[in-house]
């Protein structure tokens, strides 16, 4: 992007002011956050209509949401140390520490699968009842967003394979991706609270 | 291996359906013969296609729109024709399966591909120019939007051929949309149409929103940004509020019919109260997200055909502004008959009838505007006017449904129609059709004929009130919309009345194809080509440029000084344009076909997921993804245009301008 | 220009005129119950208050396009001229004073009109009562004093309250009966309420206000408001109906049917409709009272969706 030619002052307005993606990609996280917070108000209008299945208490299981959610945590913190790493140029540390946040991202995942399955397989699927389907929708489009994460870490720990110096396209990429991560821990944050803290207490 | 797709899908047994697929693939057989006739494929994919030039994607939204406009008016008049009949124990033309597709799809079409797009259109066209920027902060994305919403419209008009379309509304109410009484396949067509073109529209209000804030010409403060540009911005704020809440209210349909879930069902605990909630809590903005573009327009034509700046532009700021904030909370006027509270009716009507106070005042803001001025009956001033008189009716009749008390026996009725229409014709559509007439030259260089404008406005504005008169009539009388026969006396002249008013309307519509083929025949004659970028002595900065404008819009980057940047250079006799100046390189977006193929793909995903073709889905997912991964890492997305050719480009403009100059 | 736009003028306001006076038959403004007399006032005042602004600002539209025309260089021309605090000042007052007006007028009238308060007008008669159920495509309406049920048609005496509770087995309707005033929603598993009355004698229309699917347009039926003796000889001919109604026979009703014709029952099982509205609440019905759930015994509620 940075050619080799002399622009004069006016001009540079133009060709260099900061780039618009992190911009951009900071108002789409809070459309997504709309997102979640109508799923967030569809919970709280559902959260007592059992239509005589189970309720939250029966069915959380704090200990294992807890691991998940230190899990996810811990996956913030790494991918911080990674672009820590990025903005010193180490390659090779920001794709060691991508590594280690995408397989604690899978963790959470494997942990988040297994749970729904696991109420599935009782018969306490989103079928169930209004309850169910706001809880599987709610906590699952937050999986979704996290298997989206993945895909895009995957995605960038290859494009930056081999790469000596990081462009700012790359870093633009890394930055958001790096907001989103952290999005999705706080939503996981109002998940843990909301949904299964205040279900079970 | 084909899901629920067999051959009884396909409609052969309604000749109507058959009639018009004959007639669309005759159609559509003949444009891509004459294209390859003429060989200009590789001209389309190259120069159009893949175009992320915005005022090309503009002018393809447009188009879009017009031809939406044409499907959404097809089914409009058959509405129309069957009350004309349906009268007394004839059964009319459509029976219900047939006759509650079409005013489904006419309401979806007509809001969704019709306005939206055409909305998105003007905004592509206009608001990079108007605030003297390259193009927009996201090219590509803004390629892909087009793309999204195009393949919606296309999923839409393929189940007219395969399987059905939804037959619960325009807004399919649960519990009627749920699998339990709408087992086909027509609302899941609905889904996915409306789901795959809020994407398109999400990253349009993204991106445009983004390109206000961050590329705006030097010196153009909040406050001097033209009026266009400041509705455009409030619609990108709704367009980002709203549209995420419309994608969960489709969404938890979907999920209820697909994966049986309980959010809207009458058993399991479901409450179809919810989603009127949030449907309308989209639904609501949506309507302002229509008519503040339309406001822009209305303002900025004013001003030109008025000789004169606008009156009161802070006024018409703080109105702008405080509708968009007041459009958030006033959604439960939607639902008054629902049994919520007095105190919750009261609150949000007045809430409601507050968004008349500035709405109120942006009318008088136009009628001053006009005072003391020269007023230039131009066509497109005649749409300005026309939307003045009629809309203010609209506002009056909107303004009755918000009172709780009244809406208790208007609701529902075809008063709401009439009130509706009222305001989107009146507003919305008068307001994008003035605004076409009006940058027209500006996106083709040469400007639009005005004795057919104006007949298509006299067609327009009489059948309007032909059509929609009687409908007020017909809700005082206490008949519902959507009904598909009646037997009521009183009722039939009116409808009569009503159907006459559709051939007025269509007469019109007639008027402005007429107005373009006649304006593209005659395009070479000296007194409608636009040589000097310029042809109305317009006020903003879009004018400053050649028509159509070079794809990098400014070879220099203009520098505002004053509200109405254009006019105040133009009187300080500076060259906005700054020809001749050191030229430097232009930075500039490469094509790119990867919009193109995320919708195709889109639309492979929609139509397998509709018909539970699930290999099929599979591919049109595995293809979005795999092609923005293939997107993502393609480093060669850009490119700098040489001086040379910037100099050849303006030197080419100043000549044709000083041969104008000399010609006057 | 000018021959163009007066005539069209003038017979705009005719239009609008012609539409008040004739307005006198249309079923909303012609009301026969004192709900509907309000909201027909109602609708007359706000329309009033807002002609207010409404034609001065069509007037001077008309007269400043025309007054301020190009060719007339006559007139006054200020090239520059954009700003006027006076001006401004009106143009936001004026509106703001007259949706002020409308704004206490919404208020008191959400209150007074609201379907869920019984009315006083007439506190010394006894109100009846009327369960109404949406069905696919028909109106079941019990009389739970009476224990009868009818499809299709209604009747009670004048110049008694009437209250009515509303649900749906189906899909969402609206009960309305143009003549007497406000509609309300009928949704399943849930109970709404409306209070309306009728001041004068008569057979009036009814029908369902909100789109529900096929048989929509035929959903109707016919309320008949009858002086207190054809009142109870319209009892006596619905209970001397053969057909009853409990919840054996009910699931062959609410199958879906179009253009019924009025049906009479002389009997129908006590709690019939407790039992439609607890069918989709596991059994639990809100007790209109205490405004607690309650659950029901019901034949109807154990039949639950399964059907």
């Amino acid at each position: 992007m940075a050619h080799d030619m002399t622009v004069d002052a006016a001009h540079a307005h133009d060709e260099h002011h900061e780039s618009p993606v992190v911009f951009g990609f900071w108002l789409y996280l809070m459309t997504d956050c709309l997102i979640f917070g109508t799923l967030f108000a569809v919970f709280a209008v559902m959260r007592n209509q059992f239509a005589g299945g189970p309720t939250g208490k029966e069915l959380f299981d704090l200990s294992g949401v807890g691991i998940e959610t230190a899990i996810l945590l811990v996956s913030s913190i790494t991918y911080g140390f990674g672009m820590i790493s990025a903005h010193q140029n180490k390659l090779g540390t920001m794709r060691m520490w991508l590594a280690v946040t995408f397989l604690l991202g899978l963790g959470f995942l494997f942990m988040e699968i297994r749970e729904f399955s696991h109420m599935v397989a009782e018969g306490n699927g989103p079928d169930r009842s209004a309850f169910l389907s706001s809880f599987f929708t709610l906590v699952g489009t937050h999986g979704l967003h996290v298997t989206c994460g993945l895909l895009w870490m995957a995605v960038l720990m290859v494009q930056s394979t081999g790469k000596t110096v990081l462009s700012e396209r790359m870093m633009n990429k890394l930055t958001c991706l790096s907001l989103f991560w952290h999005f999705l821990d706080i939503v996981w944050i109002c998940v843990f609270t909301f949904v299964y803290l205040m279900s079970v207490i | 291996m084909l899901g629920k797709l067999s051959w009884s899908d396909i409609p052969f047994d309604v000749p109507i359906l058959v009639g018009t697929f004959a007639g669309a693939a005759i159609a559509g057989l003949a444009v891509l013969g004459l294209i390859t006739y003429y060989g200009k494929w590789g001209y389309l994919w190259k120069e159009w296609l893949t175009s992320v030039d915005h005022k090309r994607l503009g002018v393809m939204y447009i188009v879009l729109a017009l031809v939406a406009l044409f499907r959404g008016f097809a089914d409009a008049i058959m509405m129309r024709s069957q009350l004309a009949l349906a009268y007394a124990g004839n059964p009319g033309y459509l029976p219900p399966h047939h006759y509650d597709q079409i005013f489904s799809a006419h309401g979806t079409i007509m809001i969704f591909f019709m306005a939206m797009a055409f909305m998105t259109g003007l905004m592509n066209v206009i608001v990079p120019l108007q605030i003297g920027a390259r193009d927009v902060a996201f090219p590509f994305l803004n390629s892909l939007s087009f793309w999204m919403t195009t393949v919606s419209f296309v999923l839409i008009n393929v189940s007219l051929f395969i399987g059905e379309f939804s037959q619960c509304g325009w807004l399919a109410y649960p519990p009627l949309s749920e699998s339990q009484f709408s087992p086909g396949v027509g609302v899941d067509y609905y889904i996915w149409a409306v789901q795959l073109s809020g994407v398109g529209t999400l990253l349009t209000g993204v991106n445009f929103f983004t390109t206000i804030v961050k590329m705006r010409a030097p010196g153009m403060t909040y406050m001097k940004m033209p009026v266009f540009t400041w509705t455009i911005f409030c619609t990108t704020v709704l367009i980002m509020v709203a549209f995420p809440i419309l994608t969960v209210a489709l969404g938890l349909l979907g999920l209820d019919r697909y994966l049986g879930m309980h959010f809207f069902t009458n058993d399991g605990g479901g409450n179809q109260m919810l989603y009127l909630s949030v449907i309308w809590a989209w639904g609501h903005p949506e309507v302002y997200i229509l008519i503040l573009p339309a406001f822009g327009a209305f303002s900025e034509i004013t001003q030109t055909f008025s000789r004169k700046p606008l009156f009161g532009y802070n006024t018409m700021v703080y109105a702008t502004c405080s509708i968009m904030v007041l459009s958030l909370v006033v959604w439960v006027h939607h639902f008054f008959t629902m049994g919520a509270g007095p105190n919750v009716n009261a609150f949000f009507g007045i809430m409601t009838m507050i968004i008349a106070i500035p709405t109120g005042v942006k009318i008088f803001n136009w009628l001053f505007t006009m005072y003391k001025g020269r007023v230039e009956f131009h066509a497109t001033m005649y749409w300005v006017i026309g939307f003045m008189i009629t809309f203010t009716i609209g506002g009056m009749t909107g303004v009755m449904l918000a009172i709780p008390a009244a809406d208790f026996v208007l609701h529902n009725s075809l008063f709401v129609i009439a009130h509706f229409h009222n305001v989107i014709i009146g507003g919305v559509y008068f307001g994008y059709v003035a605004a076409m007439n009006f940058w027209f030259p500006k996106a083709f260089g040469f400007k639009l004929n005005e004795a057919w404008g104006k007949r298509a406005f006299w067609f327009w504005f009489i059948g309007f009130y032909f059509a929609f008169m009687p409908l007020y009539v017909l809700g005082f009388m206490g008949m519902t919309r959507r009904m598909n026969h009646y037997d009521n006396p009183d009722w039939y002249p009116w409808l009569l009345v009503a159907e006459f008013g559709a051939v007025l309307i269509a007469c019109g519509i007639v008027c402005q194809l007429t107005q373009l083929y006649v304006s593209i025949r005659d395009r070479n004659l000296a007194e409608n080509r636009d040589l000097t970028g310029d042809p109305w002595n317009a006020r903003t900065l879009e004018w400053s440029t050649s028509s159509p404008p070079p794809f990098y819009n400014f070879a220099v980057v203009p520098t505002v000084h004053d509200l109405d940047a254009f006019a105040h250079d133009k009187e300080a006799g500076i060259d906005t344009r700054a020809a001749g100046a050191d030229y430097q390189p232009i930075h500039m977006p490469k094509n790119t076909s990867a919009g193109f193929f995320v919708g195709a793909f889109s639309l492979v995903l929609g139509f397998a997921a509709i018909w539970y073709i699930w290999w099929l889905a599979a591919i049109g997912l595995i293809g979005v993804i795999a092609t923005v991964i293939a997107r993502s890492s393609n480093n060669d997305v850009d490119y700098y245009v040489p001086v040379s050719e910037v100099a050849r480009i303006e030197n080419e403009h100043t000549r044709n301008l000083m041969a104008a100059q000399a010609a006057e | 220009m000018k021959k163009k736009i007066l005539p069209r003028l003038s017979s705009l306001l005719s239009l609008s005129s012609a539409f008040l006076l004739a307005g006198c038959d249309w079923d909303t403004l012609n009301p026969k119950g004192v709900i509907g007399v309000q909201e027909k006032s109602l609708i007359l005042t706000s329309t009033y208050a807002m002609l207010l602004v409404v034609v001065p600002v069509i007037v001077l539209t008309l007269l400043f396009a025309w007054q301020y025309r190009q060719s007339n260089t006559s007139a006054e021309y200020l090239p520059k001229w954009s700003h006027s605090n006076k001006i401004e000042i009106v143009i936001w007052v004026v509106p703001s004073l007259i949706i002020l007006f409308l704004a206490v007028l919404t208020y008191q009238t959400c209150m007074s009109l609201d379907p869920y308060r019984p009315i006083d007008e007439e506190a010394n008669v006894k109100p009846i009562h009327v369960d109404v159920v949406a069905l696919d495509w028909k109106w079941l309406f019990v009389y739970p004093d009476e224990g009868i049920a009818t499809v299709n048609q209604m009747a009670f005496p004048v110049n008694t309250p009437v209250e009515f509770r509303i649900t749906s087995d189906s899909v969402m309707n609206s009960f309305f009966i143009p003549q007497l005033g406000s509609m309300v929603y009928a949704m399943a598993g849930m109970q709404t309420q409306l209070h309306l009355i009728s001041n004068e004698a008569g057979n009036y229309a009814g029908e369902s206000a909100n789109f529900s699917g096929r048989g929509f347009s035929d959903m109707r039926f016919r309320a008949l408001a009858l002086s207190n003796d054809d009142y109870a000889a319209w009892v006596q001919k619905v209970k001397a109906s053969s057909e009853q109604l409990d919840s054996s026979n009910y699931p062959k009703l609410a199958a879906p049917s179009e253009a019924n014709p009025v049906e009479y029952f002389s009997h129908a099982e006590p709690g019939l409709f407790d039992g439609i509205v607890a069918k989709y609440n596991n059994g639990m019905v809100m007790d209109k009272s205490t405004g607690k759930m309650m659950h029901v015994q019901s034949a109807m509620s154990d039949m639950n969706m399964k059907e």
